[in-house]
């Protein structure tokens, strides 16, 4: 395969996968910001922290001042000059798919396509007025159709690797920031009267809603979300579909059938980062430090990103 | 001005012709609001395909639509079996002419065209000359486009050689008259056009001395106006598709840069135009084509289809000598007929030209597009005299043409049903022998009167049917 078809397969499923993940930090944030506060009581710092985990907080300050709800859902959601905002993702994955549509089956690209167009047509009536929750619910269905039109359409091959390398990079990536800002916003030592509190509870509970997993935790472990449980859920659970441990599991499988000698490097990698979570436990993980080893591993993701990059997209 | 226009579907006394009876009949039985359903449901439908093309001079690269109408343009088999011999013959002549313009010149030396018309032309590639290619095909893909005069016979208008594009709005309007009205192709045979790109892609392989070549379609990339068409043959016939940076060249030999490594090209099927094929040999500027190509392909280590240099033969300069062409190569009379065309850059033809304007139709000689062209009968006084001024100070730049009056077909318009011009394009493919599927690609001028049927100037498509008589 072409290494810039590949790159552009590649691309289209993180900047789809990113804009479904931008919409999955949106509506926590948004919903949490509803709460009753603790501080200042009108949810600014919560409506704050998708700008903040995605590094576009002092984007926003620059062009729009000081911190302002409406604004900011704004210029996180459908803001065109923005190239970090949901609207500019999908209109990237769209001209990456539009650049492979040949490489891609017609299901495929008639869905990225309509999402586009429809996209254009919800930026034209504005956040306010289409609704947030509902904005936030229609990406994630675009963003399931596609994969099931994609899982359900593309043949097998080396195309359906890059697609789905471009989807767990950017998942597992997504998974980590999250845990770690959520982790931030709790302080870093919470005791256990602490982590019993209403405040505690809605945290949790609204990133594991923000992943899917609230289903998953209450079947595993039942009972209140705690630290350790959320972190071992979404780190080293294998049967979870967003976990880390997922991700790197589906990352080394599909490095690992790809064909080529030029490829090794970015198939050891993968394959040292999967058996590394696979014997790594909780204790080990929370005794070097939630938020140091969250950090560390966010590098190492973005290491195999670009190792990626060398060994296959950009290659000859 | 009172004009007769041949009709396609009705006669002269306003009865439906045999070929459309089946036709006319189902759209008297078929409710006025299914019908607008249907076509709002093709609008829908193509869209969401993304089936469009980009129009140049507008800054957004606004991708845009090229209006669908569902009412099918139907053509006799026995009247089709004609156009298809006489698009062979002259493709056959076309590509036969060039062999010997790039080798020995005999029609030049037998006095049939003078010198001065090929070699002096911007079309003529002097790096062509002496090159031998496999089978002698130069134009692997021709569009011959046909109009209709007042009595029905057909005309050619011009030869496209160099890289004509439409075929996939031939493809993609079949199946979408086939999804919104199954019921049309039970009721009547209509002969299928579905096996165009394996057609094409044979023409391609049987242009290399290879048993099993690599075959590519090189496109500008995907602000090209036609880059649905480019993307949608490559995925047809299972090819990459590739841009000039996927491309390099190493020792005469071209290869694409994959996920695997570097893989050798034996064929490009390549969109672009020679100026812009090789930054080394043509436009220094170009930022779309591939370093050294010209010296891979003149050393024969890759085919490219079209070949370089065919634009000499589908200069509108050259079209009058096209006829004469099919007597010298073939020794066969033209089966289909040119349209009588004067020659601006002869005196005597010029002064007649500038005292006709207001009824003639004139072109520029390198044109393409419905760009940089005078309709005399639907052009203001203004216009007119502007072109007059063009025309006195580079008159070999022009050549004119009576104007024709355009076949019409009833068409989809704001108020009802009404006849609207339309012109055909044929796809001739040229690899082991030459051919073509049956029918070709319609356009329709969608403006009242209008005779120009290109889609950057608001002209529109039609389903093409051939059917059984």
């Amino acid at each position: 395969m072409l290494s810039r078809t590949a790159s552009d397969l590649y691309w289209m499923s993180r900047y789809l996968e990113r804009a479904e993940n931008l919409a999955r930090m949106l509506d926590v944030s948004y919903s949490l910001s509803l709460m009753p506060q603790d501080g200042r009581g009108d949810g600014l710092d919560e409506l704050a922290m998708p700008l903040l985990i995605t590094g576009t907080l002092d984007d926003y300050l620059e062009r729009h001042g000081p911190l302002h709800g409406e604004r900011m859902l704004h210029f996180f959601a459908l803001d065109a000059s923005n190239p970090g905002s949901i609207y500019c993702c999908l209109q990237a994955a769209r001209s990456n798919a539009h650049a492979v549509r040949g490489r891609i089956t017609a299901d495929m690209w008639e869905n990225i396509n309509a999402s586009w167009l429809e996209m254009r047509g919800i930026a034209e009536q504005g956040l306010g007025r289409y609704g947030i929750s509902r904005f936030c619910e229609w990406v994630k269905e675009r963003s399931h159709l596609f994969r099931g039109a994609t899982f359900g359409t593309i043949m097998r091959g080396e195309a359906y690797r890059f697609i789905r390398l471009g989807t767990f990079i950017e998942r597992a990536d997504n998974t980590l920031r999250l845990l770690d800002a959520r982790y931030e916003m709790l302080g870093e030592e919470i005791d256990e009267l602490e982590e019993r509190t209403a405040r505690s509870y809605y945290q949790w509970s609204a990133l594991l809603r923000a992943l899917s997993s609230f289903e998953a935790f209450a079947e595993s472990y039942r009972g209140s979300p705690r630290t350790r449980k959320v972190a071992e859920l979404l780190l080293l659970r294998p049967d979870v579909p967003r976990s880390l441990r997922a991700c790197m599991e589906e990352l080394n499988l599909m490095l690992a059938g790809l064909p080529g000698e030029n490829g090794r490097p970015a198939q050891r990698l993968a394959a040292e980062l999967d058996a590394r979570l696979r014997y790594t436990s909780i204790d080990e993980v929370l005794d070097e430090g939630l938020h140091a080893w969250l950090t560390d591993f966010i590098l190492l993701v973005r290491q195999l990103g670009n190792t990626i990059h060398t060994s296959y997209l950009e290659v000859a | 001005m009172a004009r007769t226009f041949y009709d396609e579907m009705y006669d002269a006394s306003g009865a439906v012709r045999p070929h459309y009876r089946e036709f006319a009949r189902w759209l008297a039985e078929t409710p006025d609001d299914l019908l607008a359903q249907r076509r709002r449901e093709a609008d829908l439908l193509f869209h969401r395909a993304g089936i469009t093309f980009t129009l140049y001079g507008d800054d957004q690269g606004t991708e845009r639509l090229i209006p669908f109408d569902i009412i099918p343009r139907s053509i006799p088999a026995s009247e089709w079996r004609v156009v298809e011999r006489g698009c062979i013959q002259r493709v056959q002549a076309l590509n036969l002419f060039l062999a010997d313009l790039y080798h020995d010149q005999r029609i030049i030396k037998a006095g049939i065209i003078p010198a001065e018309q090929v070699l002096a032309n911007e079309g003529y590639q002097m790096a062509m000359q002496g090159l031998d290619l496999h089978r002698d095909i130069y134009a692997h893909i021709a569009g011959v486009d046909l109009v209709r005069d007042g009595d029905g016979s057909y005309y050619v208008l011009e030869d496209n050689l160099r890289t004509p594009s439409g075929v996939s709005y031939m493809l993609e309007d079949r199946k979408m008259m086939m999804r919104l009205f199954p019921e049309l192709f039970a009721a009547q045979r209509v002969a299928p056009v579905d096996h165009y790109p394996n057609l094409l892609l044979d023409a391609l392989k049987s242009s290399s001395p290879l048993d099993n070549p690599t075959v590519v379609v090189l496109t500008p990339g995907r602000f090209n106006s036609a880059y649905f068409e480019h993307a949608f043959l490559a995925r047809e016939m299972g090819v990459e598709l590739v841009e000039g940076a996927d491309l390099f060249v190493r020792d005469d030999k071209v290869y694409m840069r994959t996920t695997a490594g570097a893989r050798q090209v034996d064929v490009i099927y390549r969109r672009l135009d020679d100026a812009f094929l090789d930054p080394l040999a043509f436009n220094p500027d170009s930022m779309l084509g591939v370093a050294g190509l010209l010296s891979a392909y003149r050393s024969r280590n890759v085919v490219l289809a079209n070949a370089i240099g065919t634009g000499v033969a589908d200069d509108k300069s050259i079209y009058p000598y096209v006829g004469d062409m099919i007597r010298f190569y073939l020794d066969e009379e033209p089966i289909l007929k040119n349209v009588p065309t004067w020659q601006c850059r002869k005196p005597e033809e010029l002064s007649h030209v500038l005292a006709n304007l207001s009824e003639l139709v004139v072109k520029e000689t390198q044109g393409s597009g419905g760009y940089g062209m005078l309709v005399g009968p639907a052009a203001s006084k203004a216009e007119i005299e502007s072109f007059r001024a063009r025309l006195i100070a580079k008159p070999e730049a022009y050549i004119a043409q009576p104007t024709l009056c355009l076949s019409t077909c009833p068409t989809f318009v704001e108020r009802g049903i009404a006849p609207r011009h339309i012109d055909l394009r044929p796809f001739v493919l040229t690899g082991r022998e030459t051919r073509l599927v049956p029918g070709g690609l319609t356009r329709v001028a969608l403006r009242e009167g209008s005779l120009v049927v290109n889609s950057s100037q608001g002209g529109g498509t039609k389903d093409t049917w051939v059917v059984e008589d």
